[in-house]
């Protein structure tokens, strides 16, 4: 029989030269098998007496375990070269592009009426709604706004061809209108905005014959033209998120609000751009005041019980003021280049948490 | 609205800089829209002599001159007629800006001599029209002397934005009056020494018949030579844009400007018969006017006709007909008012903007007409001689209106507070009121020319108990007429600034929210577009005729559109992307996904609608996919599925009609609805016909979701249905098969699902196969077990109850 030392040097000498898993595995049965050395080894314990076992028992026990180690550690290395050599051989370029997924984007106009509403809702404020085709009544008489009065030339106004008498329906020249089917609807106290298309025949560098506003109104008992001004400083401080936003309100006219208001803007210079914010300029914003008396009454409802302000501005002109365009034309032109730059991210839904801007 | 600071002047005792009035006018309502200075342009130009003026040696028509400018002699290059040795004129040095024609002054060499710098004419410093030769000055012009200030041009010019409820500041002393209130200084009265009396009566009479007209004041002047205006007067008008004309012409335009009081002059040779203000005749008053343009005055017109017909639009513009000339002798001076309305009107009417027209559609002041023709007359006479008639008049007295009516105004002074927001006492507004010449008067005095006067004094009266005020408003203010006007009169010159800012009344805890659910869908329906690839677009909401016709046209046609392009109320928002989509082509892009969100405006309303539009390439060509693939009508489909179920409709509910519509593909587009006649939606590709006409190519898709067909959910109830995940996991089993070819993998679907509605949960097409043996669908379906695990019988059962039901709709299982 050989010593179990011997045994162990042959294999381990064996294993150590197996060049792969399966030769390695005929090592193992060599060795360790049913017919193996060392099994055959450990079968000659049984006829041993027990003080010659006490001996032989260990030493052969540690020379299988011995060889099995090896085998074992043989195994790992082997397995880990083979994993190795596969590796080495599975490559991609991940360099290459992945397909795209197309990203859309929401208009500056909507995502600035989004903002709008975000903010006044904050104040109480609902957003209403009305016709574009709007009637001569809704669009300047219940205004205030007569026939023969200089304001209405000065509105450059789209009519609508009926072929019949009387006045024909507009487009509406303004959001106003909104006002006074607001006020016809509903009980006050009343705060709302509306935005939405307005209409002019005017088409230059700087005017497109088709463009956005948003109207507020608040009726109620006793709202003043303080009420206006702190109404419009949280807008506007909310709305270009900064708080060294100045107003300047100019004694204005317009028909359907008196006492009315301009409403200027301070501007400052940053980067070689105007900005607003400071007060190094103004710039004319919004129109104002106090709706007239003979609107409310006009509205069926009694000027001497309820009064409130009015204000109007250009949606358009507000997001080129914050978001830095400076071509009105190029917002109806549906330019993907433009829109994609320009363009809102679907998760840009302004909130009061996360800012209204984006 | 333009004026000088030296204008300005001679209306105002101030000495406030032209900064302070320039923010004073602007403070108070009349806003500097800019002031500018002519002089700062013109300070480098000198005063300077020609020394002496030699021919050119290489030109006929230049000469060389030698010129002092007080700094020794200089040589210039001059092709102006009149310069000769010893006259004096304007020069500028090389560096010198010429601001006529707009270029920088250098070291020139004219056809070969040397040329440092030019002597201007009129027109090349912008101080008018003449270019026929160099500016010629008095001999006794010092050499050397800053031209502008040897010629006085340093006179700021304000351009003021008047607005349109203020006929008083259309002119210059109603512009001091306000300064003047605003504390900016002391109005001057303007002179008013009366003329001379006279026994003379105007030559012509004058007859007012109908409406628009009340009164007509007139002079007669005669023996007048109409030579040029003074040079004072020439400067004014000049510098506020106006090109002086004669004497006679210049001195009414003045007072046009300088009182707010529009005149009229008429050669009373060239006058045939009386004068009667009527209403206009149609062709029969065809006249030429002083802007030699012809005009057919109509029935609403005002007129003043001689016995010729019309010579004039009454308030708007006189005719050439009776125009003064040089030749003039004996003229006749008008001074009229013309109701706001009609003049307004007949300018709109006519296309026909004058200073009179924005002068008396404002509301010029009726208290002007008698001593608005005493100065002028004394001026026309100081420049242009001759003798003025007695003054007479025509006028007539309507009821209600101007000049007559004595206008007051109840105000009560809380609600200076209650409007404005500014405390400001009793004694504090009145005194800002004394200053507009708003005076408080007493119910004695303003029953006195009333036709009712007990029934007056019992209203003023009443008014009078509550506190408020009676004020006299004065006659160049129409635009007072009710508490809120005095209350703006009050804030303007107390000033908005003092406004304070006051915070709306907040209710208590979060804010409410406030969108309504089109609102919020509309939102849903948009963010979800984004998210999905889509650019929102914002198209005009007019298209051409033609856009309009294959979407049966337009039912809201502009009856002034500014383009054919832009002149019908869109039926469809598919013209507008499209437009945008084939101009996005053009610039190269190979795939457009478009979307807008808008109204349609049909015949029975305006329909809020979100359309997109997919061209060109869905997927580009990549080394992974391949071949580009271009969109399909499934892309569409997807789209649509995906907005309408953003915007909150039942899409789970929705039936499918094949078919679109006339502007659809009719095999390859289809209706989405709860019913034949509730449409939702549309989607598929475009009907080859319509899209040669949008001039894209065949094959682009598109989907339309008809917002306000939308239902509202049946429940607000945010607690969900209760629901507990089962334990037990799903078992899948798949069918094939063969079905008859007009059979809609919709309907073979929901035939399965309905076979057992509780066990089966989801089906789903997996496989489409058109053989020899005809087309074959494979479907999915998903068991969900609940209490225990199903049973082999129990899924040979399902099978069977399955594949009945298919073969119910046609379907033979494959086998």
């Amino acid at each position: 029989m050989p010593a179990p030392e011997d045994l162990v040097s042959l294999y381990t000498a064996k294993v150590a030269a197996a060049p792969d898993l399966a030769a390695l595995d005929a090592v193992r049965v060599e060795a360790l098998g049913k017919q193996g050395a060392i099994t055959q080894l450990l079968k000659t314990l049984g006829k041993m007496d027990p003080d010659t076992r006490k001996v032989e028992g260990p030493r052969i026990q540690a020379a299988r375990q011995a060889v099995a180690d090896a085998i074992e550690a043989r195994k790992a290395a082997l397995e880990h070269e083979a994993l190795e050599a596969r590796l080495a051989s599975e490559r991609l370029d991940l360099s290459l592009p992945v397909e795209e997924t197309p990203l859309g984007s929401v208009h500056p106009v909507s995502q600035v009426m989004d903002e709008l509403s975000e903010i006044f809702a904050d104040m109480g404020f609902a957003v209403a709604e009305g016709p574009e085709i709007e009637d001569d009544w809704h669009n300047f008489e219940a205004l205030n706004i007569p026939e023969a009065h200089p304001a209405r030339a000065m509105q450059d106004t789209f009519y609508v061809d009926t072929g019949e008498e009387g006045a024909p329906p507009v487009l509406r020249t303004h959001t106003s209108p909104v006002q006074i089917r607001t006020m016809m609807r509903e009980e006050p106290p009343l705060r709302i905005i509306a935005p939405g298309r307005v209409y002019r025949s005017d088409s230059d560098a700087t005017h497109t014959p088709m463009f956005h506003q948003v109207e507020g109104l608040v009726i109620d008992r006793d709202i003043h033209m303080g009420h206006l001004k702190w109404t419009l400083e949280t807008f506007l401080k909310a709305f270009f998120e900064r708080d060294d936003i100045v107003l300047r309100l100019r004694p204005s006219y317009f028909p359907f609000t008196e006492p009315s208001a301009e409403v200027d803007v301070g501007w400052s210079e940053q980067k070689g751009r105007r900005v607003v914010g400071g007060s190094e300029g103004w710039m004319e914003v919004l129109g104002s005041g106090m709706v007239h008396p003979k609107v409310i009454a006009n509205c069926g409802l009694d000027p001497d019980e309820w009064q409130g302000f009015a204000f109007g501005c250009g949606i358009d002109r507000l997001a080129m003021l914050k978001y830095g365009m400076d071509d009105l034309r190029a917002f109806f032109d549906g330019d993907l280049r433009w829109l994609k730059h320009y363009g809102f991210g679907m998760l840009d839904t302004p909130t009061l948490s996360a800012g209204v801007g984006a | 609205m333009k004026f000088t600071l030296s204008w300005l002047k001679e209306h105002l005792d101030t000495d406030a800089s032209p900064e302070q009035i320039a923010a004073t006018l602007t403070a108070i309502g009349l806003e500097v829209e800019d002031v500018t200075n002519p002089a700062e342009a013109l300070r480098p130009f000198k005063v300077a002599k020609v020394i002496s003026a030699e021919r050119h040696p290489q030109a006929d028509k230049l000469q060389v001159l030698s010129v002092d400018a007080g700094e020794g002699p200089m040589q210039i290059v001059c092709g102006a007629p009149n310069a000769r040795a010893g006259m004096k004129g304007v020069f500028g040095g090389p560096g010198t800006y010429v601001p006529g024609p707009g270029f920088t002054l250098g070291n020139a060499t004219i056809r070969g001599v040397d040329s440092s710098g030019m002597m201007c004419s009129a027109r090349e410093l912008e101080l008018g029209e003449d270019h026929d030769g160099i500016i010629e000055l008095p001999a006794d012009a010092p050499v050397g002397q800053s031209y502008a200030d040897y010629a006085d041009l340093d006179d700021p010019v304000f351009d003021v934005n008047v607005l349109a409820n203020r006929p008083d500041c259309m002119g210059v002393h109603g512009i001091a009056r306000d300064l003047a209130a605003a504390g900016l200084g002391t109005l001057r009265r303007p002179d008013s020494d009366a003329l001379p009396p006279s026994e003379d009566t105007p030559p012509v009479d004058v007859r007012i018949e109908g409406e628009g007209c009340t009164v007509f004041w007139r002079r007669a002047i005669r023996g007048v030579k109409n030579g040029q205006s003074p040079e004072w007067l020439q400067r004014r008008l000049k510098a506020v844009g106006q090109k002086p004309i004669s004497a006679l012409v210049d001195v009414t335009n003045y007072f046009t400007l300088d009182r707010a009081r529009p005149l009229h002059v008429y050669d009373l040779a060239k006058l045939q018969g009386d004068i009667v203000v009527r209403r206009g005749r149609g062709e029969a008053d065809r006249f030429m006017a002083l802007n030699d343009k012809e005009y057919v005055p109509t029935e609403e017109d005002i007129v003043i006709a001689d016995d010729r017909g019309a010579i004039g639009l009454g308030g708007v513009i006189g005719g050439a007909a009776t125009g003064v000339d040089e030749s003039t002798t004996d003229l006749l001076v008008e001074s009229a008012w013309f109701d706001p309305e009609t003049v307004a009107r007949t300018g709109q009417r006519h296309n026909l903007v004058t200073d009179a027209r924005m002068r008396f559609e404002r509301g010029v002041d009726p208290a002007s007409t008698r001593e608005g023709v005493e100065a002028p007359v004394r001026m026309m006479i100081a420049h242009a001689g001759g003798t003025a008639s007695a003054p007479a008049v025509t006028d007539v007295s309507p009821p209600e209106g101007y000049p007559y009516r004595r206008n007051v105004v109840a105000y009560r002074p809380q609600r200076l507070a209650e409007l404005a927001g500014i405390d400001l006492a009793d004694e504090a507004q009145r005194a800002l009121l004394e200053r507009l010449a708003i005076h408080p008067t007493d119910v004695a005095r303003l029953c006195e020319d009333h036709a009712d006067p007990a029934a007056a004094a019992r209203h003023y009266e009443a008014v009078a108990r509550k506190g408020g005020w009676l004020l006299h408003i004065p006659s160049w203010r129409p635009d007072i007429e009710g508490e809120a006007d005095v209350v703006e009169e009050i804030a303007r010159l107390h000033g908005y600034d003092k406004i304070p800012s006051t915070p709306l009344a907040r209710p208590f805890g979060v804010a409410r929210p406030t969108a309504t659910r089109a609102q919020v869908a509309e939102r849903r329906l948009r963010r979800t577009a984004a998210a999905r690839g889509l650019h929102e677009a914002i198209t005009w909401s007019f298209v051409s005729d033609a856009q309009a016709a294959p979407f049966g046209g337009g039912a809201h046609r502009l009856a002034n559109p500014i383009s054919e392009e832009l002149k019908v109320m869109r039926p469809s928002l598919l013209p507008g992307l499209a437009a945008a989509a084939r101009r996005n082509l053009d610039r190269g892009q190979s795939s457009v996904r478009l979307f807008e969100i808008g109204r349609r405006y049909l015949a029975e309303g305006e329909k809020p609608t979100a359309t997109l539009l997919l061209v060109g390439e869905a997927r580009p060509r990549g080394w992974a996919a391949g071949k580009a693939r271009a969109f399909d009508p499934y892309d569409a489909k997807a789209e649509a599925y995906a907005l309408l179920e953003a915007a909150g409709a039942p899409t789970g509910n929705l039936a499918i009609f094949e078919g679109a519509g006339a502007d659809w593909h009719p095999g390859r587009s289809a209706a989405l609805g709860l019913g034949p006649k509730k449409i939702l939606a549309r989607f598929g590709e475009l009907h080859p016909a319509l899209l040669k006409t949008l001039d894209l190519p065949e094959g682009t898709v598109a989907a339309e979701i008809y917002l306000d067909a939308i239902p509202a959910p049946r429940s607000k109830e945010r607690a969900r249905v209760a629901y507990a995940p089962p334990a037990l996991q799903p078992v899948t089993r798949d069918y094939a098969f063969f079905v008859p070819e007009d059979l809609q993998a919709a309907q073979l679907e929901r035939a399965v699902a309905g076979a057992d509605k509780k066990r089966i949960v989801a089906t789903r097409i997996f496989d489409r196969f058109e053989g020899k043996d005809g087309l074959s669908l494979a479907i999915e379906v998903t068991l969900q077990p609940r209490d225990k695990s199903f049973t082999d019988e129990e899924l040979a059962e399902l099978s069977q109850k399955i594949v009945t039901a298919a073969a119910a709709k046609g379907a033979k299982l494959r086998t």
